[in-house]
């Protein structure tokens, strides 16, 4: 894909596929220490190790309308090729965790892009699921939890709304820019 | 500098949603559904919903659920947009942020398909 932000809200979305009333996205980056990791955590109907081992090959899925999941397999290939990896553990019943690794300087790796439209499209279509979001760059941090704006807003419903979504898109999108130092580099 | 948003602002515009929530307690009007499989991602489903969300603002149209659906085995027309209304479910295929802009505008808001874009109907 394009850009990670798009990577990720496919993890994501495999994670709502899954079943999973809670999802825990966080991502790390340390220039210093030249990484990028993505962990996914969910609570879905997991997997076990004998799927899990063909889960990078194209033809794994449990999609019933196609034949090929192209998801993991590209993801993969994406992250081996910048210096990194994947990594997924799975216990059927319990849930999933999915750990992708990038070399955050190397040439290939594709920018974050988008990342708040990844996470106002995840709340917007699945207010219901406790999502949380956590995202750490050299050091400073930003939070968000969908079960505390739930509280705050009332519920679920409140989430679906128009004016609350495009404030929290512009909630979301002012922090990530600050956390990356105000302003966006081209590469970030 | 502007200041930055406290999410104890969003407290404040859930009075101003009640309203609206109200009014709407039943389903919605209009549901719109957008395909977020992989190559509906790739194809950009997420910025036609992204355009969704800001039109429904624009206009203030509080009225309509939006959902996601698996892919439908259209890849060839992601992203895949389907609006139900009037009982009545089309699918509007290879939509760019300006044409869901279009659909919110004509279909969701005054129920007029955009028949040119149409690539099923239900
Ligand atoms: N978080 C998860 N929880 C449970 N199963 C998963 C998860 N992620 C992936 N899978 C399984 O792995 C398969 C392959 O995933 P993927 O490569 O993303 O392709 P697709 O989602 O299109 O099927 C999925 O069909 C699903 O069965
Ligand atoms: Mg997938």
């Amino acid at each position: 894909m394009k850009e990670l932000s798009l990577n990720i809200l496919d993890i994501v979305e495999n994670s709502i596929k899954s079943g999973a009333k809670n999802i825990n996205l966080e991502i790390e980056e340390e220039n210093k220490k030249d990484f990028l990791i993505i962990t996914v955590k969910d609570d879905g109907k997991g997997m076990d190790d004998e799927f899990v081992k063909i889960i990078f090959d194209p033809f794994t899925t449990t999609s019933t309308n196609k034949k090929v999941g192209l998801g993991l397999p590209l993801l993969r290939e994406e992250a081996e090729s910048c210096g990194g990896g994947i990594e997924i553990q799975s216990k059927k019943g319990k849930g999933t965790i999915v750990v992708v690794k990038f070399k955050h300087s190397h040439i290939d790796r594709p920018p974050m892009g988008d990342l708040a439209s990844t996470i106002l499209t995840i709340i917007a279509t699945n207010p219901e699921i406790n999502f949380s979001y956590v995202h750490k760059v050299n050091g400073k941090v930003f939070k968000l939890s969908t079960k505390e704006i739930r509280e705050i807003v009332g519920d679920a419903a409140a989430l679906r709304d128009v004016t609350i979504l495009k404030w929290l898109g512009d909630y979301v999108r002012e922090n990530i820019k600050t956390l990356y130092g105000g302003e966006r580099s081209g590469k970030n | 500098m502007e200041k930055i948003k406290s999410i104890e602002e969003l407290r404040k515009l859930r009075e101003h949603a009640r309203e609206s929530l109200k009014v709407r307690s039943g389903e919605a009007k209009v549901k719109i559904m957008v395909s977020m499989g992989t190559v509906g991602i790739a194809a950009g489903a997420r910025d036609a919903l992204m355009a969704i969300i800001s039109e429904l603002e624009k206009r203030q149209f509080h009225d309509a659920q939006i959902v996601e659906r698996g892919s439908l085995g259209l890849d060839k027309e992601e992203p895949v947009v389907a609006v139900e209304r009037d009982n009545k479910t089309v699918f509007y295929g290879k939509v760019t942020p300006e044409m869901a802009r279009e659909i919110v505008a004509q279909h969701v808001i005054n129920g007029q398909i955009v028949s040119e874009w149409v690539i099923a109907k239900e």
